[in-house]
């Protein structure tokens, strides 16, 4: 058997492709996240809430109403976002000029009392959430096993990743974001409906989260507290990568998942602290994070 | 001069009825285990010491942390494996506890003080779950049973901790002694740089203060005045569990912090009382507890950012500023 530093390589490729998967999920909820902080300037904690009520949402479609995976996967984001877009004009708005940590506090509490209420009525445990018949099986690659629905997931973040950062950097809506990032009240000023805007980038963000959500949803049991375990991984990452770029988001976050998966490989135990480690050494070495510009 | 001996006349009316506020809280906490359950009174003087130290961060430097539940869990675990397995007395596990706590916020604060505001939160919650990982795999915690059937012991050799009273006379000794401690602290010099720092961290460096050594000085402070707290809370409780290492603790510490009043003296003690007291109802009536706090939580930033006992003060101010006549724009 081909070995790799005396590791087997199916279960060196094996872990990395974990932490691929991992990555993908990453990098999509620290994207998300920056997204809305480069707007709203606050910090989503609720987002771990959402990626949870994005699977939960999905699952509820198929158990409930019949309704499959590949409509779903059009559904939930919308649901998620328009959810999001009512948090932002109910709650988030009365904040706006107030010390940030207002938002976090508030995000916040919106998590607990969601995954409060999941919590509540479907208890602690996992509830399985099949793979789609179409992306079932796997996928010899000479050297090993893919299963198809992880290749899946791996491809459609990258291709969300690249989708929203094309909509931010190459669209007439992305450049009316930034500019309103920038400077709010000239862009209000040249007729852009700021706030309008605003709730519309909150509401991307939320999606985000709920698209993450549902494809997660086969991959982890469909559980009320995967957004809080996650969450808190991701804001490692975001802090790493800092919020000031979207591309920096994306990157560090698929980065931080294979290194994770590396660490499983090599020494387990320490794998679900890595990430926590590595911000350790960024703050120390690069105090503003490795894509960040503020101080 | 009229003005000012009226005004003067007022302040020192008004510190007479603080200090008889402090008087009367004392008796009546004094009186409390008679009337009610004693153990439910220690948690809430456990949880209140907690809310305050962590106050003295958020409220007097304008830091939130994210990640107190390491040094109020952290320390409940170092007691009571001292007291448990090393057979320590009360007081010495509680000291370690303390030490230990210092020593995590020293380690914590350096690598935090690095970013400010958001930054600064997430960092504390990210190193906060680390120790919480650290927690779930260390032999010495035993995992998710806990260090349990933790001895109450004879406090300095001479107390016997099991009475009732004993225990509680020596929690609310220790609650005491911790205000005590925060009050001198913000009203000291130090205390009046920690809030300079609050009020404009720029032009407190420009002055000359190293801003860095401050804020981490105060993060190790407050940090081992939680410890204190967790550590008598395992004293207590006889035990110590990864419950109070979670980040839902580090969040429950904010939230009595928030619902009484931040950058109050008496604020997180009542925020404490409250939300102890509302989980010891709800604990019976099957409705699930997350869901309150979190809907407390976004009410308090929605309704009363500032707390119940700094919006009474407020008013307590307004009224008096316009029962005095005069224009005070300060």
């Amino acid at each position: 058997m081909t070995t790799i530093f005396g590791i087997p390589i199916q279960a060196f490729l094996g872990q990395l492709l974990i932490g691929l998967i991992n990555g993908s999920f990453y990098a999509m909820l620290s994207l998300g996240l920056a997204v809305i902080f480069g707007m709203l300037r606050i910090i989503n904690f609720a987002h771990g809430a959402q990626y949870m009520l994005g699977a939960f949402v999905g699952y509820l479609l198929l158990v409930n109403l019949g309704i499959g995976y590949w409509p779903a996967l059009i559904l939930v984001p919308l649901a998620v976002g328009l959810f999001g877009m009512a948090v932002e004009r109910l709650g988030l708005s009365r904040l706006y000029g107030l010390d940030p940590l207002y938002g976090l506090l508030f995000t916040f509490g919106l998590a607990q009392t969601v995954e409060g209420i999941f919590r509540y009525y479907y208890g602690v445990s996992g509830n399985p959430y099949s793979v789609p018949p179409l992306l079932a099986g796997s996928t010899n690659l000479g050297f090993m096993f893919l299963p198809n629905y992880r290749g899946w997931v791996v491809v459609a973040s990258l291709i969300v990743c690249l989708g929203t950062w094309l909509l931010i950097e190459k669209t007439r809506l992305g450049s009316y974001l930034r500019a309103a990032t920038e400077n709010p009240h000239l862009v209000q000023a040249f007729g852009v409906n700021v706030p309008l805007l605003v709730t519309l980038t909150y509401g991307l963000g939320s999606a985000l989260a709920g698209l993450a959500g549902i494809l997660a949803a086969p991959i982890y049991q469909v559980s009320p507290l995967m957004g809080s375990d996650i969450i808190i991984v991701v804001f490692a990452v975001v802090v790493v990568g800092g919020l000031g770029s979207i591309l920096g988001a994306i990157v560090t976050g698929y980065v931080l998942g294979l290194a994770e998966g590396l660490t499983k490989v090599f020494y387990p135990e320490a794998s679900n602290i890595v990430i926590f480690v590595i911000m350790a050494i960024v703050l120390l070495l690069r105090p503003a994070g490795l894509f960040g510009r503020d101080a | 001069m009229a003005e000012t001996t009226l005004r003067n006349t007022r302040a020192r009316m008004s510190s007479r009825l603080e200090q008889g506020l402090v008087v009367i809280g004392i008796l009546v906490l004094l009186a409390a285990p008679f009337f009610v359950y004693p153990i439910l009174l220690m948690k809430m003087l456990c949880f209140a010491l907690f809310a305050c130290a962590f106050n003295l961060l958020l409220g007097y430097t304008g830091l939130l942390s994210f990640g107190h539940a390491t040094f109020f869990g952290g320390a409940a675990y170092f007691c009571a494996h001292a007291v448990k397995v090393w057979g320590w007395p009360p007081e010495a596990g509680i000291l370690l506890g303390v030490a230990g706590a210092a020593t995590l916020g020293l380690v914590m604060g350096f690598f935090a003080i690095r970013r400010q505001g958001i930054y600064f939160a997430m960092i504390t919650l990210a190193l906060a779950q680390m120790f919480y990982f650290f927690c779930v795999q260390a032999p010495f915690t035993h995992g998710e049973d806990g260090i349990q059937g933790v001895p109450r012991g004879l406090l300095f050799g001479l107390l016997d901790l099991n009475q009732p009273l004993n225990i509680y006379y020596f929690v609310l000794v220790v609650f005491l002694l911790g205000v005590f401690a925060i009050w001198r602290i913000v009203n000291s010099p130090f205390g009046m740089v920690l809030r300079s720092i609050r009020e404009n961290e720029n032009r407190a460096v420009s002055l000359g203060y190293s801003v860095a050594n401050y804020k981490l000085a105060a993060f190790v402070m407050s940090a081992a005045l939680a410890g204190l707290a967790g550590a008598v809370k395992a004293i207590v409780f006889q035990f110590a569990t990864l419950t109070d290492v979670t980040w839902q603790m580090s969040g429950e510490v904010i939230l009595m912090t928030l619902l009484g009043g931040i950058g109050t003296m008496v604020g997180p003690i009542v925020g404490a009382g409250l939300v102890v007291g509302l989980e010891n109802a709800l604990a019976t009536s099957g409705f699930p507890v997350m869901i309150a706090t979190g809907a407390i939580f976004m009410a308090c930033v929605m309704l009363f950012r500032r707390g119940i006992v700094g919006e009474i003060q407020a008013r307590w101010t307004a009224r008096r500023e316009r029962g005095s006549g005069n224009e005070v724009n300060v």
